[in-house]
């Protein structure tokens, strides 16, 4: 399952721990939301870098006081049909200005690369080295973009009229 | 709908039905292997053995890209003819019962 | 109407190779059934029983007559000769495949046509008034912002995969004819005491199984905020609405399980953190869009035509058809043409693809080359002169396309049923057929009046059966096709569910129950009121009665 990083396969340093597992000594390591509530103290004494992994129904607001502890935030994705990670990704990256990694896990298809890039996400996990390879030219397919979103495209709302602004210089 | 166990009933015999992948048209599965357009072609299936018929051939169609969603429904013969028990089969196997506009071209 | 520039012409294009793209992975295996459905749904394809079907967007019901003759060319080229105009004022072709429905989409782009999100769970067809820009009463053209609404909702990234469809309705008139309160947001716009413009927002309306009039969650938007406002209600919608279970995803069962007020404080609340982001619409890009729906230059025409006056006095069926048909116009001398596509014995909402090409010639003719999709699966002309009306009148009847039964009995709104649906309980089309076959005498139609029947071949109520005056819903029962009445809805400004009057007839007898709720209606009708009006005043139980009495 390649790890895509700003749109290149990238090694991926990061040890999910489940929550049964034990935790391993000095790694960085990705929590679910439940278990860094209930081992939060010894997480943040112990783990130089922590990850934190939120279900389809996990709020960005269940996290946001503790953004700071987080170098990383995965959202799972548990069908290409549940939406949710992508209102929760655009309110961590845009409304609290979380600035690690925010990764896209779970079911992924590279139809839905676009829609990730636009809401936030910087990681994907994808399914198969076929679907990273075509992170590109996915995102690229669709080069217009209506309406405001989390990434940094310009809507046409404002693109229309910024060659006339010029012009009229 | 997909390959899920179908009610049977008793005494019947059933067929082996799906769309084609390509133009989502109605085939049914013959004692060839193949799919055909016309119902009276489809392999009749005794009720022991259909569900295995659906879990081989049906989804190898699928896997191969053929056609989507088989299932299995049941018929009765009459007269040469093969014909869906349930009047929603029939509607899919013949086609609409009313002729909206021009006749339908092939 | 509104013109594609660049951007909008990229991105159609650009989508349309997309999917060709992913057509192509899918035919190739690289993606699974389940994985390629929701892309061919963003994009109209549905497997039907027979065959796949595409449902193309007319966004709010606005048709130029060159892409009416795109319609036709792909209803000749690449169907069985005849489209299916819909509900929400899209048009379905039947008879597609899937390996031809890239170049469908590429052909309908040369037109500034498309298919994107026409289905899946994601924000659908905008609609609103078929009659916006030349109705009398209206405050200002609902498609301005029904144009400004599509343009945000389309291949909006965070609202892709909603729990489910999603569908907004725009009025600009207090005479709603968006049906906007059952939808999943209304948007009415009206000017207030100080003389602004704004609109009144409404949430959590819909048919289907659990059919619901929405509630009214902000009384006056300002007009510069509706998108950042919507965003609100679709962040709320996204994260909150129920999963679980399909059948109660929509938004209205959340506004409902959460109530109206908690649903409105939830959105009020989201909406403080973003209304002054970028989703402020620049004045600029208001104006440019606007500029798209100034009036045309109508013509300085008296109101009074003594050749139309003429005509109708001499010609019974020109007048009856004059009579019910044609609508008052917001400029003297002019009207709105009503299209019927209710010809006895065809299916309601379908047009060949010679109708098409004929109507299309007729709106450059007669009507500044402008055509609407009604959501009573009409079609409008909405600017013509009444003194071309009877020419009008008389090439439209040579094309079967001049039934005088506008908002008559016969006017059915009819979903395809299980002809052609694969979600269908009972056929809806041959009821229609055989009810007009007990009502083919026009004087007899207008002698009723108004009368809105509406039928669904199933609880998805997709023909809109619960705010018909007289609502048909079929249902199976043992295997064979059973209809249940509803009587007393409504979809406009007093929208209203209709009620089950009894236990469901049997097909052959369905014809003869509405013509027995008729003879109720005549028998009891005060003041030439209609049969909905009727209802009101008595109730129920007078047709009830009737209807079950025992001979």
């Amino acid at each position: 399952m390649p790890l895509l990083r700003n749109g290149h396969i990238a090694l991926d340093q990061w040890v999910a721990v489940g929550d049964d597992e034990a935790l391993p000594e000095d790694a960085p390591i990705i929590v679910s939301l439940a278990r860094w509530q209930t081992e939060r103290g010894k997480l943040v004494d112990e783990y130089r870098q922590i990850g934190i992994r939120l279900k389809g129904g996990d709020q960005a607001s269940d996290i946001a006081n503790d953004l700071p502890y987080f170098d990383l935030i995965a959202i799972e994705f548990a069908s290409v049909a549940d939406g949710r990670g992508y209102s929760t990704a655009r309110l961590l990256r845009g409304r609290h200005d979380f600035t690690g990694e925010l990764r896209a896990v779970g079911h992924i298809i590279r139809d839905v690369f676009p829609f990730l890039h636009r809401c936030g996400f910087d990681a994907v996990e994808t399914r198969n080295e076929r679907d990273a390879k075509a992170w590109r030219e996915s995102v690229g397919a669709i080069k217009i973009t209506y309406q405001p979103a989390t990434d940094k495209r310009l809507p046409t709302t404002v693109l229309r009229h910024l060659s006339n602004a010029v012009a009229a210089e | 709908m997909g390959t899920a166990k179908q009610p049977k009933r008793a005494d019947g015999v059933q067929a082996l039905t799906a769309n084609r992948l390509n133009d989502g048209l109605v085939v049914f599965f013959t004692k060839g292997g193949h799919w055909s357009r016309r119902i009276n072609d489809a392999a009749l299936l005794a009720v022991e053995a259909s569900q295995a018929v659906l879990d081989s051939a049906g989804e190898y169609a699928v896997s191969t890209n053929h056609v989507v969603a088989p299932y299995l429904i049941d018929v009765e013969t009459g007269g040469g003819d093969i014909n869906p028990t349930r009047f929603r089969e029939r509607i899919r196997a013949f086609g609409p019962t009313v002729n909206t506009v021009p006749a339908p071209r092939a | 109407m509104y013109q594609y520039d660049a951007y909008d012409k990229t991105l159609v294009n650009q989508r349309a190779r997309q999917y060709r793209d992913q057509a192509q992975r899918r035919v190739e295996g690289d993606l699974t059934e389940d994985e390629f459905r929701p892309l061919r749904l963003m994009n109209g394809l549905y497997q039907e029983l027979h065959s796949y079907m595409m449902r193309i967007n007319i966004p709010y019901g606005t048709l130029s007559s060159a892409q009416l003759r795109k319609l036709a060319h792909v209803a000749r080229t690449y169907d069985r000769g005849y489209g299916h105009f819909t509900t929400r004022q899209n048009i379905q072709f039947n008879w597609v495949s899937l390996e031809q429905s890239p170049d469908i989409l590429a052909e309908l782009a040369t037109v500034e046509m498309h298919a994107i999100q026409s289905s899946g769970n994601c924000i659908r067809n905008v609609t609103a008034d078929a009659f916006a820009g030349a109705a009398a009463d209206e405050v200002e053209d609902s498609r301005i912002w029904a144009e400004i609404i599509r343009q945000w909702s389309t291949l909006h990234p965070e609202f892709a995969f909603l729990p489910r469809k999603f569908k907004i309705a725009a009025t600009g008139s207090a005479n709603d004819r968006a049906a906007i309160r059952v939808h999943d947001i209304g948007v009415a716009l009206y000017r207030n005491a100080e003389g602004e413009t704004g609109f009144q927002v409404v949430v959590g309306g819909g048919q289907g199984r659990t059919p619901m009039i929405a509630k009214t969650i902000r009384e006056f938007l300002p007009t510069r905020h509706l998108l950042s406002y919507l965003e609100a209600i679709l962040r709320v919608y996204n994260q909150f609405g129920r999963r679980d279970n399909k059948y109660k995803a929509r938004i209205k069962i959340l506004v409902h399980e959460i109530g109206a007020q908690p649903f409105a404080e939830a959105v009020e609340q989201e909406w403080e953190q973003i209304k002054d982001s970028a989703l402020l619409l620049p004045r600029n890009e208001e104006t440019r869009i606007k500029s798209f729906f100034a009036p045309p230059q109508f013509e300085n025409l008296s109101p009074e035509v003594p050749a139309f006056d003429a005509k109708r006095s001499t010609d019974a069926a020109f007048a009856a058809w004059a009579r019910v048909n044609v609508v008052a116009h917001k400029a003297a001398g002019y009207c709105i043409v009503i299209i019927s596509l209710k010809a006895p014995e065809r299916a309601p909402g379908d047009a060949t693809d010679t109708q098409m090409d004929a109507i299309a010639d007729l709106a450059d003719h007669f009507s500044l080359g402008e055509i609407r999709v009604t959501q009573e699966q009409n079609l409008v002309l909405p600017h013509v002169k009444l003194a071309h009306l009877y020419g009008l009148w008389q090439a439209l009847a040579h094309h079967e396309l001049a039934t005088a039964n506008a908002g008559m009995a016969t006017d059915f709104v009819s979903c395809p049923g299980l002809d052609f649906c694969t979600l269908a309980s009972a056929r809806s089309i041959p009821v229609a057929q055989r009810i007009g076959r007990q009502l083919d005498n026009i004087q007899r139609l207008h002698e009723i009046g108004e009368l809105r029947i509406k039928i669904s071949g199933c609880v998805n109520a997709c023909g809109h059966h619960h705010v018909g005056h007289i609502g048909i819903l079929g249902v199976e029962k043992q295997g064979e096709e059973f209809y249940q009445i509803t009587l007393g809805g409504d979809p406009g400004t007093e929208a209203a569910i209709g009620k089950i009057i009894g236990p469901a007839f049997a097909g052959d007898k369905v014809a003869g129950a509405v013509e027995n709720l008729i003879e109720t209606y005549l028998a009891q009708r005060a003041n030439g009121e209609r049969l909905i009006d009727t209802y009101r005043r008595i109730g129920t139980q007078p047709f009830k009665e009737n209807l079950y009495a025992t001979a």
